[in-house]
């Protein structure tokens, strides 16, 4: 394009002085720009106030959420030293630690040593209170922060024994950071910076030099939170250091910590199960290592395969029948088909009734109904989509093709006839594709009304984020979820594009 | 045994023709047979493992299966319009039954909005809300998918993959998640809802846009306009019709699922039902119901209305 044939800007103002309405828009469209716009914003504003949304936000616990989302692929372990006034120290892991009954990971160096002495007994709490070996209370003097929670000290017994003491420990959370415990002196390095704290062994912990970045105290005296990042952290206490060292991965997917299989490397479980003598002699080793997959305490994995195939179950029956009950009603719906106006208005309020009655609402009902299980969520779909189904199917007839059906009836078929084939070969692929559709869009929905107790692994997912200590429970049974739904999406889109063409996804 | 049905005077050809469709076609039956078998396995085995885990058996409950009108049945017909407009009831004995206006909600000296309309507002209001953030996204997010405005292959399919992410998703770990974090309240059901709508909204909208008319497109290309002017001025004044209607269909879906969401405590008036349906309050749980059911089939009947109006019939139409 040459410069001479651009159109100079005197030229361009008369065009535009011309033919102003092409130009501008016009002011009424304008003004609904404007005002749809403000609309909006003062809706935004409302929505704002009317949902406390700042408030929420500004109240909320956001560490806790990254360390919920850190369980989701993380595990901690939690050993926690018990400082007594004499500077010795027991440890403790979490119940239920990820390490088994008697943890000795290699990354926590003890030095033990034994020493004999007086030690009082609360009469009658100590041997039931703590069932593990390693109670940490007989040691304690009387009065010792731990000992004086029990009220039952009062009537103690003294008593000389012999025991096994910790004086030194360190605990080695990753290359840049470390924490050593002796003598009253907690020493935590991280990332090149080391910070030195004395404990009493009773309440108070007293940081000697200034605190670095990653250490918080809240009034002096009180307890140091050490925060090492994704690493972990710790709390010292006056009598007590508790450490969280995180971990990736998932803990003891396959075994838990009470399974014979439990700590031994893949190698090992192999030889075990090929050649290994037999563990429980009333089965094979191969069978009893699937049997305590199947029964893994932590991970359930049984539960979660029968709750995800409830879930599965539930939308292909109730989409199944709600496709055969509305196929025949979705005739006597569409006015075209039956050319009466007060049958189609009654079966199609009936579908709307069926439809605008939701889901949720015919779960609560079948869960009264059946008691809880995937009957309850089953019936619920399929009174639902009993409803969506028959309006989109009438739809469909309503916009069928009339030839096929003239030329049926022009060689004098009976009206079945016209209908099996002026009316169904037309029908018959859209109808199916829309079951298809609402069977997989079911199977995402049934885990939802799975969480007010219509079965599946809707109640379970909300049971294991109840407790809030569950998530890569929850993370597991969300993958599988989503596992399932891309399946089913794949072969839901290629039935689908293989009965109506390409044009359906 | 095919051959024994040709006709007889049909050529060589033609009855090898013939007995190629005879023979086509007795295969397809098969294979329909084969179909309708597996299906109906499927079906029996479905049926037997549902009822099997289900805690109570089909054919025991099925005389119970209209208990729930039962536990519908108020104790006169006028407890429903008490219990829906927070009037004081014949039969307050000070239970929760019958506590009816203890829910109301003063905005003024005397005038109150009552508890049930207030809770279905929040329900509405938060359906809104979450579409519009929805919306919002999606409609950013459409244009980065569509292949016709975005050549980029990795960018394309980042956005489609997360879309598929977040529309997959179960909502009720999102909201779960979320009251974990923040107190109950309203807001985890529009974290969960809005998240999902993004995905959802995000998929229809880009296939919008990939089936739109390029060349307004062309036209601003060929005059240098850079790709948000593209966008702004040759996409979407074609493509907004549709995308309202996307957002109204949108809209019906997730006045739904926000009730839901309410029930597992997300707030609303799904908690309200969940609570009464299990507290076996009559009154007002066909309070409730009615109240939801009405306001669905209202936003149903509203959106199709104004969808109808903004695309014409198209759409209803099949494809979605």
């Amino acid at each position: 394009m040459t410069s001479a044939n651009r159109l100079s800007p005197l030229e361009m103002d008369a065009i535009a002085s011309r033919h102003p309405h092409l130009l501008q828009g016009s002011s009424n469209k304008r003004l609904r720009t404007i005002l749809i716009s403000a609309g909006l914003v003062v809706y935004l504003i409302f929505s704002w106030w009317f949902f406390s949304i700042g408030h929420v936000l500004g109240n909320a616990n956001w560490g806790i959420a990254g360390t919920y989302l850190a369980d989701w692929v993380s595990y901690e372990v939690r050993p926690e030293l018990k400082i007594a006034r004499d500077k010795t120290m027991t440890i403790d892991f979490q119940r239920n630690s990820p390490l088994g009954p008697n943890p000795n990971p290699s990354w926590v160096e003890l030095d033990k040593e034994t020493v004999t002495r007086t030690v009082e007994i609360p009469a009658s709490a100590t041997p039931s209170a703590k069932p593990k070996a390693s109670s940490s209370f007989s040691f304690m003097a009387p009065g010792s922060a731990l000992g004086s929670t029990d009220a039952a000290s009062m009537q103690s017994r003294s008593e000389t024994r012999t025991a096994e003491v910790i004086t030194r420990a360190v605990i080695t959370l990753n290359r840049s950071t470390k924490i050593e415990v002796a003598d009253g002196l907690v020493t935590a390095t991280h990332r090149g910076e080391t910070l030195t704290m004395a404990v009493d062994g009773q309440d108070t912990v007293t940081p000697q030099g200034t605190l670095p970045a990653w250490a918080t105290q809240k009034r002096p005296g009180e307890k140091i939170t050490l925060a090492f990042g994704a690493t972990g952290w710790a709390e010292v206490e006056g009598d007590d250091v508790s450490v969280r060292n995180r971990f990736f991965g998932w803990a003891n997917f396959l075994f838990d910590t009470n399974s014979p299989f439990f700590g031994k490397s893949s190698a090992e479980v192999l030889s075990l199960i090929t050649s290994g003598e037999r563990i429980d002699p009333a089965r094979s080793n191969l069978g009893l290592a699937w049997n305590n997959v199947l029964y893994n305490a932590e991970w359930q994995h049984l539960d979660v395969w029968t709750k995800l195939l409830q879930t599965v179950v539930m939308a292909f029956v109730g989409t199944l029948f709600a496709s055969l009950v509305a196929f025949p009603l979705c005739f006597l719906a569409a006015r075209n088909i039956t050319p009466n106006f007060l049958t189609n208005q009654i079966v199609k309020r009936f579908f709307d009734f069926l439809r605008s009655v939701d889901m949720f609402i015919w779960a609560l009902f079948f869960t009264r109904a059946f008691g809880p299980g995937p009957l309850a969520g089953m019936s619920a779909i399929f009174f639902t989509d009993t409803g969506t189904l028959g309006k989109l199917y009438s739809e469909a007839l309503e916009n069928i093709d009339d030839k096929q059906r003239e030329g049926v009836k022009s060689v004098g078929a009976t009206p079945l006839a016209v209908q099996r084939f002026g009316v169904l070969p037309q029908v018959l692929p859209v109808f199916a594709s829309q079951a298809l559709y609402f069977w997989e869009s079911n199977t995402r929905s049934a885990t939802i009304i799975g969480a007010v107790g219509a079965g599946g692994i809707g109640l379970k997912l909300w049971e294991a984020m109840r407790t809030n200590s569950d998530w890569e429970n929850v993370a597991y049974m969300v993958l599988l979820i989503l596992l399932v739904v891309f399946i089913f999406d794949s072969i839901s889109n290629a039935l689908r594009s293989r009965l109506i063409g390409q044009k359906a996804h | 045994m095919a051959t024994s049905m040709l006709p007889k005077h049909l050529s060589d050809n033609g009855a090898l023709v013939e007995r190629h469709w005879q023979e086509l076609n007795s295969r397809r039956r098969l294979y329909s047979w084969l179909g309708f078998a597996v299906l109906m396995l499927a079906l029996s085995g479905s049926l037997w493992f549902a009822n099997d885990s289900n805690a109570g058996k089909f054919f025991d409950r099925l005389p119970h299966f209209f208990d729930f009108v039962g536990d519908l049945a108020p104790r006169d017909g006028l407890e429903i319009f008490r219990a829906m407009f927070d009037l004081p009831s014949p039969y307050d004995d000070g239970s929760f039954k019958y506590n009816y206006p203890e829910g109301r909600l003063y905005l003024t000296e005397s005038f109150y909005i009552p508890e049930y309309v207030h809770k279905m507002l929040e329900t509405v209001n938060i359906a809104i809300f979450s579409t519009v953030i929805g919306t919002f996204f999606g409609f950013i997010f459409c244009f980065l998918a569509a292949r016709n405005l975005m050549p980029n292959p990795w960018i394309r399919g980042f956005v489609r993959r997360l879309m598929e992410i977040l529309r997959a998703f179960p909502e009720v770990v999102i909201a779960g998640f979320f009251l974990a974090i923040l107190s109950l309240g309203p807001i985890p059901a529009i974290a969960a809802v809005s998240i999902h709508t993004i995905g959802a909204l995000g998929k229809l909208f880009f296939e919008v846009v990939e089936n739109a008319d390029m060349k307004p497109d062309e036209g601003l290309r060929a005059a240098g306009g850079n790709w948000i002017e593209r966008v702004w001025f040759g996409m979407v004044p074609q493509v907004l019709p549709n995308f309202a209607s996307y957002f109204l269909l949108r809209l019906e879906i997730n006045v739904r699922a926000s009730t839901i969401i309410g029930a597992v405590g997300g707030g609303g008036i799904g908690e309200l039902l969940r609570l009464s349906i299990g507290q076996g309050h009559q009154a007002k749980t066909l309070a409730i119901v009615i109240l939801l059911f009405a306001t669905i089939f209202a936003v149903d009947q509203f959106s199709a209305w104004l969808r109808r109006r903004l695309v014409g019939d198209q759409a209803f139409q099949l494809a979605q």
